[in-house]
């Protein structure tokens, strides 16, 4: 079974999202034990959905906990055993006193060992989840690049090169175009990092005459590694351009902030 | 404690184990019923059911059929659909709102130092209207891929495929 492509079918997010059968659903389950891998990507969905959903919450709900367990039905388990007072008197009673005095003593000896293992437990466990974390982002740059590779060899894109304008002389971007799934991906690692308050945007030109569409904004330009977005564009576009534009981008191209641009070759 | 050992804690009926599962799913889960409600009075109602399900009901989840996120998804979402087809619920809410997760994150200031939820906000805008819908219906409204592709007039092999793309910008966004 190829792991990859299983992945990246989308089947594990719907899996999450419980919008799949029921056979199809102990089918994945059963795939998730079998592949960690599997595993890991289900739980970055997950974390993904968490993140979303925690975010739709109108307030903290951390108050109703209180109210929530007193609700709760107590299982059997939980009950504490009743205790019956014992009475005893004379030497008893201080020998009773010193014992507990010598208890008191141990349990503060202990518990201070306790707190000591615990904060050694707890900063050993921080390093661990930083490992993993780094693990992580290390394994999601390697996915990332895979599935770049698939795109571009994809028999149905087209690479478009789009050279460098007036503005910008030294500026390159590459477009693989996907005519099949509407998709362009932009390739944008040898533009020069947008201005604060500015941001490239992508245009569709179709000729005679000359209308632009806009295909949409490399957001975030600063924070994407590889430089390398998607976007939707279902339009017969001739050729494609990207300009500098204020944030949110503007309805049609300042064109004297024309960084690149590049035209489809005929079919 | 690994999510597997807290999980079959909570089966035993450990109200500690209880109270970390709450910490962990409470806000989230209070996001689905809030966006599928629209009324914070009555959704913190649903909350608490909610969860009280959940305790009542933990033995019976089996993770052969499913994540536990899932499945606390599927007891929100259910509890909050039989709660707005409730007749008490019709007489004082006249008028829902069609809207979607993206105007509750809209309307609603910083609570949480964990989700800066303004901040993810400006990522969930740069969605494309159709992660937005895709992740409305399947995610906040639990919608299957069958009716979601009706609903969006896609064919369903797309819905998959899209969806996975979308989710992926997301997790770009909030996994940093």
């Amino acid at each position: 079974m190829d792991i990859q492509k299983y992945i990246s079918s989308g089947i594990l997010e719907l899996y999450v999202y419980g919008a799949l059968s029921e056979k199809e659903s102990r089918e994945v389950s059963h795939v998730l034990k079998e592949y960690p891998e599997v595993k890991a990507e289900v739980e970055e969905i997950e974390k993904a959905l968490l993140t979303l959903s925690s975010a739709a919450a109108p307030n903290n709900a951390e108050h109703l906990i209180a109210s929530i367990k007193e609700k709760l039905t107590k299982s059997p388990t939980t009950t504490a055993p009743v205790v019956t007072p014992i009475r005893k008197i004379g030497w008893i009673t201080y020998s009773g006193w010193a014992a507990s005095l010598l208890l008191l003593i141990g349990l503060f000896v202990f518990f201070n060992r306790t707190n000591e293992l615990r904060e050694e437990l707890s900063a050993e466990r921080a390093r661990n989840a930083q490992m993993e974390e780094q693990i992580a982002n290390a394994r999601e740059d390697a996915v990332k690049a895979e599935e770049l590779l698939a795109v571009i060899r994809d028999r149905n894109v087209e690479r478009i090169p789009l050279q460098g304008q007036n503005v910008a002389p030294e500026a390159f971007a590459s477009v693989y175009w996907n005519t099949k799934e509407s998709t362009a991906y932009i390739d944008a690692k040898d533009l020069p990092e947008p201005p604060r308050g500015k941001v490239y945007q992508v245009w569709s030109l179709t000729m005679q005459p000359l209308t632009p569409t806009s295909i949409g904004l490399l957001d975030n330009f600063e924070a994407d590694d590889n430089k390398v977005f998607s976007l939707e564009n279902p339009n017969q576009t001739e050729a494609f351009g990207i300009t500098l534009e204020p944030e949110g981008g503007s309805e049609t191209p300042t064109m004297d902030q024309l960084y690149v641009l590049g035209t489809v070759a005929a079919p | 404690m690994q999510q597997d050992a807290l999980i079959l804690e909570l089966q035993n009926g450990n109200e500690r184990a209880f109270e970390r599962i709450y910490q962990l799913y409470s806000e989230s889960t209070y996001g689905i019923i809030y966006s599928i409600i629209r009324d914070q009075s009555i959704a913190e109602e649903v909350l608490q059911d909610v969860f009280l399900k959940i305790w009542d009901k933990a033995s019976s989840y089996n993770s052969d059929k499913g994540r536990f996120f899932t499945w606390v998804l599927n007891i929100a979402r259910n509890a909050s659909i039989d709660k707005i087809r409730s007749k008490d619920f019709k007489n004082d809410q006249q008028n829902l709102k069609t809207d979607n997760f993206v105007d509750i994150l809209e309307a609603k200031t910083n609570f949480s130092e964990a989700v800066d939820s303004i901040g993810l906000k400006k990522y969930i805008d740069a969605l494309k209207p159709v992660c937005k819908k895709l992740i409305d219906y399947l995610f906040f409204k639990g919608y299957t891929q069958k009716e979601t592709s009706e609903e969006l007039d896609m064919p369903l092999g797309t819905v998959k495929t899209r969806n996975r793309v979308c989710i992926d910008k997301l997790r770009a966004m909030v996994i940093k």
